[in-house]
């Protein structure tokens, strides 16, 4: 790809360079130096090319889905910036609508009430068993929580068919939200497990000590101590649970099959894009409705996503 | 425990607890499904605080972890053990013991095809994102908003694969190099003077353009856990280097690229994962025709579509097999640098 190319730049060093960028008081990194010997012009220009190419997509599907329908197929989406009138906000309205044909306001709805408690409930679930394997004594533990690690090995796929033999034959839940809440706990638990037990085994043990000998029992240390402590780790797993429940095709596809009952917006867009293939007034705008939550939460939340990104990439 | 609890309640389950149509319902079973959740725990909880001393701690310690292993168990050690059984029984999955259903993967040229595209996902995708992640990482390290300029790479992984093949399949939208292009990808080549290409159906130049949204997608990822692991380098070694007087390049290949081995090997090996299990750009761009189906899509469409469970039990249970040496050698990675 041709943004690897700055690399290859030859490494002109100019000294001034090297010492006046020093006033500033931040921390020093080989990897700055590295970028610096490219030459800063170079490295800028580098950088900006990379953040272009990676932002041009979105941004060319975001405007599309602002314009006219007719004048989508007509022209391109860069031809649209000079005609201010040319915009319109129809397409969302068209792919909100109740009796539209993409309807997807209602499945928006099922998205939300699909997503909230596949987060609330593994988070609970997995800090509960955490907490057990971190600090509770109990025979066959460390076996058992090998156990739970190596599960994270196991692909989603191998399970799912079974899975939906045992809702549909034997729990009898068939196509309906709880399938997806248990299923997206079920997947959800041995990295939360995991993580959520190197976040306490970090904590000091004389907190729990210095509570175990006031009188406290497991449930009361569980509750009132550790969880206020937790907080940062759970957000952050949290956060990756949404965006992953959020954004799921493959789960959402397998249990609760395409119907506006229950099925979640990324099921219905992935529809449209299959049937209406060129109909880029309701994908584009679709795909938009699909991803505001997320990208909302991201951008406000991103301090602890990256933390848990990072705990999750560099421990795990 | 909680298998019995779990278990004895569909039966009783009444409709309105089970489906909905109206908004207010929905709303409604997602309320009762976390009061009901949150009644179950509390159950253990109380359970939980009724035993005291060390025979009390034991039985504490199996109430704590008991709901999640039980429903690790039930939900996907045995559906594993049933996938790996059903994969032994020909395609329908119903059979006498038969390995017939892994020698269709290795023989048949359209599994051979889906084998194929799979290793240069697997290949490709985890190279190409964590090199432009790790170039990007050192070109922003220490610039003028730099945290903008990471965000703005990282958006991608916020947005769902669908959202992401979509996108992307905007930018390869085909016209014919005579008339007005709105895919942004072709007006490029119209402008350059070339023929329009139909970049999602000619194989197998499509493969590699669905590889691209799965690269523009983890990038991010790489970046910002590669930028950490850079920042984490101690500030001593970096100004021993430079007394001894080694310079930039040299620094990059003697000091950085050592400190993060770990750190790449992490994320090398964690993208190899997620590309393995990718299905939904594929649904999305292509539904898996023209060539481009990967290990993954073809499980739901054989398992699904094509009426041959057996044959998608066997693709997943592959699935399993590849991750094993990946995650494998990320531990022993992370022994050694323990």
């Amino acid at each position: 790809m041709s943004t690897l190319e700055p690399v290859a730049v030859p490494d002109k060093i100019s000294p001034e360079m090297e010492q006046t960028a020093k006033p500033r008081r931040k921390k020093k990194t080989a990897a700055g130096d590295a970028a610096r010997a490219i030459s800063s012009p170079w490295a800028s220009v580098a950088a900006i090319v990379i953040a272009v190419l990676w932002t041009i997509p979105t941004i060319g599907l975001l405007v599309t889905s602002f314009r006219d329908q007719r004048a989508i197929n007509r022209s391109g989406w860069w031809t649209a910036f000079g005609d201010p009138g040319a915009f319109t906000l129809e397409n969302y309205r068209q792919a909100l609508a109740p009796g539209s044909s993409a309807g997807l306001g209602q499945y928006f709805i099922n998205t939300v009430v699909i997503t909230i408690p596949a987060v609330a409930l593994p988070l609970f679930l997995a800090s509960l068993a955490a907490y057990a394997f971190a600090w509770m004594p109990f025979p066959g533990r460390d076996a058992l929580f090998v156990a739970v690690f190596a599960l994270q090995i196991v692909p989603l796929q191998v399970a799912l068919i079974p899975l939906l033999d045992i809702y549909v034959n034997k729990l009898g839940f068939g196509a309906s939200y709880w399938s997806v809440w248990l299923s997206h706990t079920i997947f959800a638990l041995p990295l939360a497990i995991f993580l959520i037990h190197n976040f306490m085994r970090e904590l000091p043990a004389e907190l729990m000590e210095a509570a175990r000998v006031d009188g406290a029992g497991h449930v009361t240390i569980f509750f009132k101590i550790l969880l206020p402590l937790l907080t940062p780790a759970l957000a952050a797993f949290g956060i990756f649970q949404f965006l992953w429940v959020w954004n799921d095709l493959l789960v959402s596809l397998v249990f609760l099959g395409g119907t506006p009952d229950v099925a979640p917006i990324t099921v219905r867009v992935a529809e449209l894009s299959g049937s209406r293939g060129s109909a880029w007034y309701l994908l584009s705008a679709g795909a938009f409705i699909s991803m505001i939550v997320p990208v909302a939460v991201f951008l406000a939340l991103q301090r602890y996503f990256v933390r848990g990104l990072l705990a999750g990439g560099l421990k795990g | 425990m909680v298998s019995t609890v779990i278990g004895a309640v569909p039966a009783a389950i009444p409709e309105p607890f089970l489906r909905a149509q109206s908004v207010p319902g929905k709303f409604f079973l997602m309320f009762f499904a976390i009061f009901f959740f949150a009644l179950v725990f509390g159950l253990v909880l109380f359970l939980a605080s009724l035993f005291k001393g060390k025979n009390g701690e034991r039985v504490q310690g199996a109430l704590f972890v008991g709901p999640a292993v039980v429903l690790l168990a039930i939900g996907l050690m045995y559906p594993a053990i049933l996938t790996i059984n059903q994969s032994l029984r020909g395609r329908s999955g119903e059979g006498g013991l038969t390995l017939s259903n892994y020698s269709a993967m290795f023989t048949q040229p359209e599994l051979l095809l889906v084998l194929r595209n799979t290793a240069l996902w697997v290949i490709l995708v985890p190279i190409l994102a964590t090199s432009i992640g790790l170039i990007y990482a050192i070109l922003i390290d220490r610039a003028r908003g730099e945290a903008f300029a990471k965000a703005l790479i990282f958006l991608p992984m916020a947005i769902s694969m669908v959202g992401a093949g979509i996108i992307w399949k905007f930018v390869y939208q085909y016209k014919q190099t005579s008339r007005p292009q709105i895919g942004l990808l072709n007006a490029v080549l119209k402008l350059l003077g070339f023929e329009t290409q139909q970049f999602l159906i000619n194989a197998p130049l499509n493969t590699f353009m669905l590889i691209i949204v799965m690269v523009w997608i983890q990038a991010g990822f790489a970046m910002t856990v590669l930028s950490a692991a850079i920042k984490a380098i101690p500030d001593e070694i970096i100004e021993a280097a430079k007394l001894d007087g080694v310079q930039a390049f040299k620094m990059f290949r003697y000091i950085t690229l050592p400190s993060i081995r770990a750190a790449l090997v992490v994320v090398v090996t964690t993208i190899g994962i997620g590309t393995l299990k990718v299905f939904d750009i594929v649904r999305t761009m292509t539904g898996g025709q023209f060539d481009t189906s990967v290990v993954a899509n073809e499980f739901y469409s054989q398992s699904f579509r094509f009426n041959a469970p057996g044959l998608g039990a066997a693709l997943a249970v592959l699935l399993f097999i590849l991750v094993i040496p990946i995650v494998t050698y990320n531990i022993i990675q992370m022994r050694k640098e323990a």
